[in-house]
């Protein structure tokens, strides 16, 4: 069963009473709103997702509801909810959805730590990975939204999670958050994609959520092994270039672009060496989406089939 | 409403259960586990919980996703672990050529002495006990060393000087971790006389003889005043901190005087009527073995008839997490209860209302709680 089996009328029953239950990637989630304009949005982006099994257990009990201090007369708001957390200062009304996706995301940070979580985008084609281990503002995102949109598989945009016990890779499809420039970078180079709406004035700026391909969503179970890393940077202009790097250099740069290389320790040491010592590692420099992707579609001729 | 309680009263069940008989745990069906995932969460007791099934080898014969939480919590612990037990090491570093008796509080000192409670519990700070006259040439030798002192504002500041036990944490530039250093183990402003000088004369050495440790009777009469004079309006008493003294009553016990250590030490420091708290709590709630005549002693330090029939209500309710999707107005407002008491029997009546309008007035002009992300990372495990 997929969220889409549901009509508008039940989804939003769901929301609003025992919770929507909803799978992403390793993740069981139960989220809460009363809110209509979540609902709307939600229910159209979420249409893809898997509904998890009546007896699964969940990992995240998540939701927006409205504060329960007198603000709440005064201010239209929403607070994200955990349990019956409140971790966050209250966000306007109109960013429910957005606060949503960014708790779910803060939620997988602060807790999967069973797993090493690296701070990079992945996409995968024939079984082999590309990570993009890079900190905010270098474009993992964009580079990553017009990839899975030219026939790569999507891992995640923000979490490499990689499983300690054999060092795989499990994909985390969830919606890609784009940011101001981003949204018509991405709307020019792939009209077609699914987009949410605008959500203006956020802590971030604009954001609007692009949905993965179905295909990405309906695969979030297969694991893949990482073969490639490389770190991306867009600047205006700039010619393409795509140029090996050290590994001793990709090695820093895994390591220090991690939500918890240090809580996993020794292991955490152990499951980096392994994959740069498997990866070739590259430095991309770009200005152009198309060349880009053109590029890293190279790297790999031989497992298109 | 009816609902809520039935599944606040299932809430607890299973957490207590999971306390008390980890064994039972692989034949818990899957709504069970999610339920008992969250509220063991919420109590901070997941650490716990995975360190009492890998002791009995159950680990396996759960189901594969609660797992996985189990060993988050794990991982995250034993990270802690190593952090204090470094920052325990690097205070040694900076403190050479100092000689002043460093006696180990709560979870530092659990870890370093390898007491029971240490399995399975998260570690936040370094707390440090110090003779007070200590205290600035510690501070200054700290602050040379890397340290510096939190920001806080002069209110705050003064809040510690004057009336605390303890003086504002210092923070590690680099690490990052805190050091709070303590001079004795209640407020001053407190009812109960805390003169740390008996304290000191019966502290345990560790390997390392410059490290030592509270005497047994007063690291459980210490865990006590942590759980019943430490408050949080929000997060009730700790049940966390009730687990720390059902585990050192069991490691305790097994010298034969201690009970009796225990009883006369309690009453020598005033805290009778917090170990007999204590003692009925643990054992109602956790089944820790009390001999039957200790009990009977400690009749003599119970309240008044009424006054305990409404804390045998009260505490339980403050204790433990409610069903995290329909938390209930009777727990927080016993939370509340109990934070107002565990105030009033840290300051005088007069200091207590000017300090919580102080903190009412910060409240109204929106200033916000600070929010340490770290911190909250902490509670998430």
């Amino acid at each position: 069963m997929i969220v889409a089996d549901l009509n508008r009328r039940e989804f939003a029953r769901k929301l609003a009473g025992a919770g929507l239950s909803i799978r992403f990637g390793p993740f069981n989630l139960t989220i809460r709103s009363d809110l209509s304009s979540l609902a709307t949005a939600a229910h159209e982006l979420y249409a893809p997702y898997p509904v998890p099994e009546t007896d699964a257990i969940h990992d995240f009990h998540v939701g927006v509801a409205r504060p329960r201090s007198l603000r709440r007369w005064i201010r239209r708001q929403a607070c994200f909810v955990v349990d019956s957390n409140r971790p966050f200062a209250p966000y306007t009304v109109e960013h429910a959805f957005p606060a949503l996706e960014w708790g779910i995301n803060w939620c997988v940070a602060t807790r999967s730590h069973h797993l090493l979580m690296l701070h990079a985008a992945g996409v995968e084609r024939g079984g082999r990975a590309i990570l993009f281990p890079a900190s905010p503002g270098d474009g993992k995102s964009t580079l990553c939204t017009a990839l899975i949109h030219s026939g790569w598989r999507l891992l995640s945009d923000e979490f490499g999670l990689v499983r300690p016990e054999d060092g795989a890779l499990l994909p985390l499809p969830r919606l890609i958050p784009l940011k101001n420039e981003s949204i018509e970078v991405i709307r020019r180079f792939r009209p077609q994609a699914v987009f949410g709406p605008a959500f203006f004035g956020t802590r971030k700026g604009t954001v609007v959520h692009v949905q993965p391909p179905v295909d990405s969503i309906r695969r979030m179970h297969e694991t893949a092994r990482p073969r490639w890393l490389v770190f991306p940077r867009w600047t205006a202009g700039a010619p393409l270039s795509l140029q090996p790097m050290a590994k001793s250099e990709a090695f820093v740069m895994v390591a220090g672009n991690a939500f918890n290389y240090e809580v996993l320790d020794e292991t955490a040491f152990r499951l980096v060496a392994e994959m740069v010592e498997r990866c070739d590692c590259y430095a991309l420099s770009y200005s152009d989406l198309a060349e880009a992707v053109a590029a890293l579609d190279d790297l790999s001729p031989a497992a298109d089939g | 409403m009816a609902r809520g309680a039935n599944d606040s009263r299932r809430a607890r069940k299973l957490l207590l259960a999971a306390l008390q008989t980890p064994e039972t745990l692989p034949a818990l069906p899957p709504a069970d586990w999610e339920l008992l995932l969250r509220v063991a969460r919420r109590a901070r007791v997941l650490g716990r919980i995975e360190s009492e099934l890998a002791r009995a080898g159950l680990l396996d014969h759960i189901p594969p996703r609660a797992a996985t939480h189990l060993k988050a919590a794990r991982n995250v612990i034993q990270h802690r672990k190593t952090l204090v037990s470094w920052e325990v090491n690097r205070l040694l570093w900076a403190l050479q050529g100092i000689d002043v008796p460093l006696i180990l509080l709560k979870g530092t000192g659990y870890l370093m002495a390898g007491l029971p409670p240490a399995h399975g519990r998260i570690f936040a700070d370094v707390d440090l006990l110090i003779p007070e006259q200590r205290i600035a040439e510690v501070e200054e030798r700290l602050l040379a060393c890397g340290w510096f002192r939190t920001h806080i504002d002069p209110y705050d500041d003064r809040y510690y000087r004057v009336w605390m036990h303890e003086i504002p944490p210092l923070r590690h530039r680099e690490r990052g971790t805190e050091i709070d250093i303590h001079h004795r183990l209640l407020p001053r402003t407190s009812h109960f006389k805390s003169d740390p000088e008996p304290l000191f004369a019966t502290a345990r050495p560790l390997a390392d003889p410059r490290l030592r440790v509270l005497a047994p009777a007063d690291m459980v009469l210490h865990a006590l005043a942590h759980l019943f004079l430490e408050g949080d309006p929000d997060e009730g008493l700790r049940l966390r901190d009730l687990v720390d003294v059902h585990d050192l009553l069991g490691e305790f016990a097994r010298d034969p005087g201690f009970w009796r250590e225990l009883v006369a030490r309690a009453r020598e420091l005033g805290f009778g009527r917090l170990l007999f708290y204590g003692l009925q709590n643990a054992q109602h709630l956790l089944a820790t073995k009390v001999p039957p005549d200790v009990l009977q002693q400690m009749e003599r330090d119970a309240p008044s008839w009424p006054v305990r029939k409404l804390m045998a209500r009260l505490i339980p309710l403050a204790l433990l997490p409610e069903h995290p999707d329909h938390p209930s107005r009777r727990a927080e407002l016993s939370r509340w209860l109990l934070y107002i008491r565990a105030h009033w029997l840290r300051m005088p009546p007069l200091l207590l209302s000017r300090h919580l309008s102080h903190k009412a007035w910060l409240r109204l002009r929106g200033a916000k709680k600070r929010i340490d992300l770290a911190q909250l990372d902490l509670k998430q495990q």
